[in-house]
């Protein structure tokens, strides 16, 4: 026996307009039943590589796979998957009943099944009673889980979601970001989900892609690519990060010591292969990952270690900032925690900062 | 800036004033000239009563409430027709076309409007009359042995009507189908549709109040058309406008010719709002 084929697989999907590569060489593939997210800037080629699943565009080279079947010369209408519209694309002329019910008119389904099936769906995405209403008469929460409702009745392999939260306020993405993970999990489908906000991206995903020009930088789990990003992209774009240009000075296996252009001496873990002395790299340091301390002494047994002046607090509750600068240099961020020992910290106080080499991570700089 | 009442009222006077002017001077005041006219029965040289006798002969002579009967299916089947030709023009233009080519095409529809509508008739009698271009084609195909005459049938007075009117659908149409998102197109299909089911139940409904107003338009066109019908269906066209015309200036019967246009102005709003009851449009939705 063989192992189930995964629910979609691409190999080295490319899709080149007339005079511009939107999607490069893509691969990967995404077992049944899991949430996988594709994050990325706008404009990074993620809605026409959603677009290609769904059978919207043809890729230029390269094969989509859904349950092991090639996807080639299939149309959008005979695929196994749905898509959740990026403005989701609720027919505005049916009821909320009739759009759920409108794929499975199509697949010739019984007055009646239609019916019950219509109303389970609706029920389980918690809107149950609610098919007469019209469109316009619900909430934005209420759309998204239509839209969902919609495409999940016709138990699709794969479910496609472009930015489906993008148009609804801060408080409400938060909430749906739970219930949609909910739904995920309750309803077994794989889900590809597509985004630019990282958030979402690592409070949602099983697995996340992170996307930049049109190529995959790096896949992973959501832990993986905050602890351990494989790229300086993905290490400036996934969380926060304060970064530095420099040179690496001296070098042992892993460990590098990097002097910045500004001057600061720290010590760092080269995160993509060997470098060499002297080559140039950038140096991503998390504002959370940076102990903070009125005293010297704290520093010790800490790789780096150094003194600086507080120029800005940047209170954000618990996500709360200290701007701080070494006399010469530029500013960085460091993340206060909310324990009640910093609470009076203020501008001008001497603060002393450090981080263990693993914390700093080093990427050799791009070219220009 | 705060304006009196006073001012404020007179401002809004003169801002409708003109086409208070246009509404009463050319459409109420005739109207009403027409509806008097229209009661009046000549009953000796000069001599004139109120009465209903011009009403009563329309409905007792069997001759003209068949042609208004032929006007008005003729006019119904001139409509269904402009519309199942007007509508893929749109929906290429509003959903296909893009840029540059968007506006030619457009463009293109606009122009036969830059000429008159009588250039524009003598245009088809010159194709096709007896020795008109189609004629002449098809004998030097060798299909047809002699002259033939295209001109003076139904089958003529129709691609008058249809050509005449298609801009008055095309535009209310392209309209109504550009402010449909193609995400709902493409919706559709993503949850298993057919074009032609994406199309009655998406495209159509949207585009149903371009498809009543533009009907509305055309029908209303068509039913009044003068020109057109005697041009091309000849003396015999039996169009109902012909009889109003045969009324005021042949026979110099003008209160008969009166009741002939109230009647066709009643009637035709009459069958246009059967049409809106039928298809279950108002006439807000469509305009608003
Ligand atoms: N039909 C097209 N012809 C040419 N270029 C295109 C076409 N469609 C998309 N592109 C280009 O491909 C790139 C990727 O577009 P895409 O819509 O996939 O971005 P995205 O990652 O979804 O961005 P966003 O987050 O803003 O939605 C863009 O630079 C866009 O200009
Ligand atoms: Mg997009």
């Amino acid at each position: 026996m063989t192992a189930a084929p995964p629910d979609l697989e691409c190999r080295a999907v490319t899709k080149a307009f007339a005079d511009f590569v939107a999607v490069r060489g893509v691969d990967f593939s995404v077992p049944a039943g899991s949430f996988f997210s594709i994050l990325g800037p706008s404009g990074c080629g993620k809605t026409t590589l959603l677009r290609m699943i769904a059978g919207f565009a043809d890729p230029s080279s390269g094969e989509i796979l859904i349950k092991g079947r090639s996807m080639r010369e299939v149309p959008p209408n005979r695929r196994p998957v749905n898509m959740v519209f990026q403005h989701l694309a609720l027919f505005p002329m049916m009821s909320v009943g009739e759009n759920v019910a409108f794929g499975l008119r199509r697949r010739k389904v019984m007055p009646a099944e239609i019916t019950r099936r219509v109303e389970d769906v609706l029920a389980r995405v918690g809107l149950a009673g609610m098919s007469g209403r019209r469109i316009e008469q619900l909430s934005g929460g209420q759309k998204q889980r239509v839209a969902i409702a919609r495409c999940m009745v016709l138990e699709p392999d794969v479910l496609l979601l472009d930015e489906p939260l993008g148009a609804l306020d801060l408080k409400l993405r938060e909430h749906m970001k739970v219930e949609l993970k909910k739904l995920q999990s309750e309803f077994r489908t794989t889900f590809v989900y597509i985004t630019h906000d990282q958030s979402e991206a690592l409070v949602m995903s099983d697995t996340v892609a992170v996307m930049n020009h049109g190529v995959f930088e790096q896949v992973g789990s959501p832990r993986d690519l905050y602890f351990q990003p494989a790229t300086a992209f993905v290490a400036g774009f996934v969380g926060d990060a304060n970064r530095w240009q420099g040179r690496v000075e001296a070098l042992s296996g892993n460990a590098v010591s990097i002097r910045t252009e500004d001057g600061l001496v720290l010590r760092a873990h080269a995160a993509d292969g060997a470098l060499a002395a002297s080559d140039a790299v950038a140096v991503f340091v998390r504002p959370e990952a940076i102990t903070l301390s009125r005293e010297p002494a704290a520093m010790l047994g800490l790789d780096t270690g150094i003194a600086a002046t507080i120029t800005g607090i940047l209170f954000n509750g618990a996500n709360s900032r200290a701007l701080v600068k070494v006399a010469g240099q530029r500013e960085f961020e460091v993340a206060i925690p909310q324990t009640g020992a910093f609470a009076g910290l203020s501008v001008g106080d001497v603060v002393h900062l450090g981080w263990r080499a693993d914390q700093a991570r080093a990427y050799r700089a791009p070219r220009p | 800036m705060t304006a009196s009442p006073a001012i404020r009222r007179i401002t809004l006077a003169l801002l409708l004033a003109p086409l208070m002017l246009w509404l009463g001077l050319l459409v109420v005041i005739p109207h009403i000239d027409m509806l008097l006219l229209s009661f009046t029965e000549k009953t000796g040289v000069r001599q004139y009563q109120p009465g209903l006798a011009n009403y009563r002969t329309f409905f007792v002579e069997p001759v003209y409430w068949t042609i208004f009967l032929r006007t008005a299916l003729m006019s119904i089947l001139a409509t269904l027709l402009t519309l199942v030709i007007g509508f893929p023009v749109a929906y290429f233009i509003a959903k296909l076309a893009r840029g540059r080519s968007k506006a030619f095409l457009f463009l293109l529809c606009l122009v036969p409007f830059w000429v008159s509508e009588l250039v524009r008739t003598f245009g088809w009698m010159i194709l096709l009359r007896e020795t008109g271009l189609v004629s002449g084609a098809l004998q030097a195909l060798g299909l047809v042995s002699g002259p033939v005459e295209l001109l003076y049938n139904d089958a003529a007075i129709m691609v008058g009507l249809v050509y005449t009117s298609m801009l008055f659908m095309v535009v209310p149409l392209i309209t109504a189908l550009d402010s449909l998102d193609d995400s709902f197109i493409e919706a559709g299909y993503d949850l298993g549709g057919s074009g032609w089911s994406i199309l009655r139940e998406i495209v159509i409904p949207h585009a149903m109040p371009g498809i009543v107003s533009g009907s509305i338009v055309v029908f209303m066109l068509s039913l009044g058309n003068y020109l057109t019908p005697v041009l091309l269906g000849g003396k015999d066209s039996l169009w109902f406008t012909g009889a109003i015309y045969t009324q005021f200036i042949t026979r110099f019967n003008w209160e008969q010719g009166a009741a002939f246009g109230m009647l066709l102005l009643v009637l035709s709003s009459l069958i246009v709002w059967l049409g809106l009851k039928l298809s279950g449009q108002t006439l807000s939705r469509t305009v608003g």
